[in-house]
Order: structure tokens, then sequence, then C-alpha cells
């Protein structure tokens, strides 16, 4: 009972975190690429467009479905489904912090608690190949979308996709075991912990930094064959808009059309939170707590609600007289929150794991707003021809500086 | 609750393994076959089979019915076309089907009695680190045999490749 309820809390606070953030990330993404190319982004819809992801999923869910004659009705209609359900499935088992214990209440004259709980919504001991496996599942949705679409540039979509997934999850899979050997387990809390601690006092114990192999190829690899599994440029081949029109989703409308836009973006938060804890060290923090690490969050957070108070009250910009105090005020709450020492280990770990997640997906971003997409026999050649070796040697050579040292 | 799950997944996958041979259309019979798969990946799992689950789901599931599925859209190939069924099939087939089950009923009741209850949950040996043991130390020469086996079958399927090629 206590197990179900407790389990209930964290589903809905995830998925409420979770959506909110998804949606918000298409905000983040439009935002940082207008500005690399001088321009405002979205501005209108709220202050700064930050209602623009609100807006925009009233749009699609008030948009009529349109169902193409010609399309192969029941897989055209459970494609989306299951891309989607394939790709919110691994986020359940991303641990984003340590445990935390509720402190016992008395409510109505019963006790309850002390409860303790992991900040995650399972720990399984083969967490690794459950995310291997998920993501290897994912090409269905994208594959079915184009074939039951019934329509050429869509069929070629779904067929670039499933070739560039089957590759790219080789040098993946070999990229993410050779971490593997080092941490010897395969649950991520697990391989998370395994990262704690310093080398010389400063220099942290993540995987990429990690005696006697420094995993840091297998992160660069790791990343490569993200960009292709996520289908994000310069890896975009499926949805190449000059040459497919849009790839697999062509034939895509309204809210079947948002479904495929929410699976990469949660693919691309469930590779970035891997990624994060098989090689960043997870929650663990850059520097020891001795040299101030705990400062960081409640300075960094000060600061842009400084920057955001001193251009609010900025005479010259009146239309932010009000939205950029009030957001300076969030702003030091929230480091008021990350100073304040009974909070501090709850959410200094939280912390931590979100700005090395949001730094990898600033990275796919960035990226994006700065390559341009590879040629399709460029795509199969780099990955066959290149990526596979280069991992399976990293891993030969993880392997054996690994059975030397113990 | 654990045999709840085992009859639910054993009859999705023994109703899938049905719909495999009744799809008309070869993507239909491809799709059943991963939900087959799927449900025994969840059997393995309910018997404390971690490891093997996942590989399941990684290899079977995930690799080579994407590849199924991959010359199926690639060579487009479309419903399959029945001109009515013959009625001697039927009549030499049920016989026959009937036969060979009641015949393979028969001889796993006689032949295997003390097969004991199934406990969901008590086997431990099932996680990767018991398995990559098992494989290294008892069962090493099988697996090593195995691996020549299949670069054997790499190098036979570039060699008809490279033939049809030329």
């Amino acid at each position: 009972m206590e197990f179900l309820v407790i389990t209930g809390v964290k589903l809905a606070l995830i998925l409420f975190i979770f959506m909110t953030a998804l949606a918000y990330l298409q905000w983040v993404e439009r935002k940082v690429i207008a500005h690399v190319q001088v321009r405002m982004g979205p501005s209108r819809v709220g202050p700064h467009g930050l209602l623009q992801p609100l807006a925009d999923v009233i749009k699609l869910i008030t948009k009529e479905g349109v169902l193409p004659p010609h399309v192969n009705k029941f897989y055209y209609l459970a494609a989306p489904f299951f891309a989607v359900f394939m790709a919110l499935i691994s986020i359940s088992i991303i641990p984003f912090g340590t445990d935390i214990t509720i402190p016992a209440m008395v409510i109505a004259g019963k006790t309850f608690g002390p409860y303790k709980t992991m900040m995650e919504l399972a720990d399984i001991n083969v967490g690794v190949l459950l995310i291997l496996a998920v993501s290897s599942l994912g090409v269905y949705g994208i594959a079915l979308a184009g074939w039951s679409s019934n329509n050429k540039y869509a069929l070629l979509g779904g067929l670039r996709s499933s070739a560039q997934m089957i590759s790219y999850e080789l040098p993946m899979s070999l990229a993410i075991a050779a971490p593997l050997l080092t941490a010897g387990t395969l649950s991520l809390r697990a391989i998370a912990d395994t990262q704690k601690g310093f080398y010389f006092g400063f220099l942290p114990h993540w995987a990429i930094f990690q005696f006697p192999a420094p995993q840091i190829f297998s992160f660069i690899i790791f990343m490569i064959a993200a960009f292709a599994e996520t289908n994000r440029i310069p890896f975009d081949l499926p949805e190449a808009e000059n040459e497919l029109v849009a790839g697999f989703h062509v034939e895509y409308s309204s809210m079947s059309f948002a479904a495929f836009f929410m699976a990469e973006y949660a693919n691309m938060v469930t590779v970035c939170s891997v990624a994060t804890i098989l090689f960043l060290g997870g929650w663990h923090p850059l520097f020891p707590e001795s040299m101030g690490s705990n400062l960081v969050a409640p300075l960094l957070m000060a600061a842009v609600g400084s920057v955001c108070l001193y251009h609010g009250l900025n005479p010259a910009r009146p239309f932010d007289r009000i939205t950029l105090p009030v957001f300076a005020v969030v702003f030091f709450g929230m480091a008021g929150l990350l100073a304040f020492p009974p909070t501090v280990p709850i959410i200094m770990p939280i912390f931590w794991f979100t700005a090395k997640l949001l730094f990898l997906l600033f990275l796919f971003v960035w990226i994006r707003a700065t390559l341009p997409r590879f040629r399709y026999d460029q795509l199969m050649g780099f990955a066959w021809k290149f990526l596979f070796p280069v991992a399976l040697l990293n891993l030969l050579v993880t392997g054996f500086l690994v059975a030397l040292v113990s | 609750m654990d045999p709840l799950f085992f009859l639910l997944f054993a009859f999705i996958a023994v109703a899938c393994g049905v719909n495999v041979v009744l799809q008309k259309h070869p993507i239909s019979s491809a799709l059943s076959l991963v939900a087959v798969m799927a449900s025994l990946a969840v059997l393995y799992l309910l018997q404390g089979a971690e490891f093997i689950a996942m590989a399941q789901m990684i290899v079977y599931a995930g690799a080579i019915m994407v590849l199924f599925i991959f010359v199926i859209m690639l060579l487009n190939a479309g419903t399959e076309e029945t001109k009515g069924r013959s009625w001697m099939a039927l009549i030499f087939g049920v016989p026959a089907i009937i036969g060979l089950l009641g015949s393979l009923a028969y001889f796993m009741q006689t032949g295997m009695p003390k097969l004991g209850e199934v406990k969901f949950g008590d086997w431990k040996g099932g996680g990767a680190y018991e398995v990559g043991y098992a494989l290294f130390t008892q069962y090493l020469l099988p697996f090593e045999v195995t691996s020549v086996l299949i670069l054997i079958a790499i190098v036979g399927a570039i060699v008809l490749a490279r033939k049809e090629l030329d």
C-alpha cells in the first residue's frame, strides 16, 4: 500500500515535470537557434514567447486530424502511439538523485512514515540493457509510420530510419559496454555511485576521467551515435525536408504529428540522461564540497536573478518592467532554496544532474544550429567503416587496461 | 499475481503465434512475431531470468525483426492471395495436428512425470553476472565454438552475396 502510494506520487511528479520539460525544450531549441542566427525567435505569445509551447499544444490539439484515404488505417493510427510509448518508457528507470527520507508525520492521529524512497521510478539490475532494448524497439514506430502512409517519401524516410538506427545501435552498444567494464554492474544507480569521489582532491571520479581507462572516446562515440539514434541534425536523414518533404511523418497531422515530435524530444532527454549517468557521474558534483561545490547553484541562481532585475529596472525596456522582476524573484527564491541547509542534500544532486543534462541538451541544439546534414552514403560509411571499428578498438583497449590493473 | 501474469502473457504469446500464420499481410505477420518475442521476454522475466529477457528483446525484437520488416518494406511485399483452401488439406491436416499434439502431450506427461511445481521468482541465477560467469567457466568451449560458427556464417554470407554482385 505504502509502496503504491509513493510510486503513484512519484509517477505523477515525473510525468508532470517531464511533459512540461518536453514542451519547453522546443521553446529552448527555437530560441537558441534564433539567437545563433541573430534572430529573435518566438517573442509574441507571453513574455519572451514563454507561452508559445502552450499555444502550440492548443493549436495541435484543436486541429482536425486528417485521415488520408490511401493509408493502412490500423498501423497509421497505431504508429505514433508506439513511438511515444517507447520514448516515454525508458525515463522510468533513470535515477536523478540520491535517496530521500520523508520524516514521520502525524495526520488525524495516525503516524505515517518515515518513508525512504529513491529518486527514480524503478531501480532494476539490468537497467542499461532495458535502455538498449527500448531504444531498439523505438524504430518500429517510425518504420511503421513510413510504411503505412502509402507514400513514397514517407516509405523512404521509414527505410532510412530503420537502416540508420540498426547501424548506429552497434557503436552505441559498444560505447556503453566500455564504461560498464570499469563499473562492473548494469544498474544505472549503481553505475552512478561508482563515480563518486575525487582524484587528488579535485578531479572527479567520473567515467570520462576514471582510472585505469578514461572513457572520453566512449563518451564521444556514444554522443555521435545518440545524435543518429534520435534522428537529429547532422543525421536527420529520415526527415530531410529538402529531399523527402518531411520524411516518415509527411501524411500525419494534428496530435499524431505532435506525437512524433514528442517522441523525438523524449528520446533526446533519455539519451542525455544516460550519457550523464554513464559518463558524467550522474548527480555527483564537478568538484568537492570542501571547495564549495554547494555554493555554485545558489550563486548561479542569484546571478541570473540579478541580471533579470537589472534589465527589468532598465527604463529603456518598458515591456519587461513587470515580467523580468517577477523572474528575478523566482530565481532569488530558487537560490534561497538551494542554500537552505535542510533542503540541500535533497535538491543539490538534482541540481547537478539537471545541469549536466541541460548542458548535453544544449549541445544537441547547438549542433543543430551549426552543422549541415550528411549525405546518405556518407552516413552509412561513417557508421560501419569508422565509428564501429573505433568503438571496437576502444572496448578492446578498455578491457585490456581493466584486466591489467585488476 | 505472478500466475495471472503468466497466464496473460502465455495467452498473448500463443494468440500472436497463431496470428503469425493467419495474417495475410507479411507486415502483420512480422509484427505478431514481435509480440510473441515480447511476451516470451516477459515469461523469462517472471522466471527471474532478467538477462535472457533483455537479450531476447534486444536481439530478436530489436534487431532481427527490424531487419525482417526492413526487407518487407524494401521489397514492398503485398497481401498474400489465396485461391480457396483445398478440402484434402483439411481432411488430412486436422487429424494429423490432433495426433501430433496428442502424442506430444502424452510423451511429456509420461516421460517427465516429476517436473515439480514452478515457483516464480525463486531462481536467482538469471542476472548478468551469473550468466556471464557460467558462460566463461562451465560453458566456455560451447561458447567459443558458437562464435566460430557465427564467424563461418558471416564469411559464408559475404561469399554468397559477392557471387551475386559479379
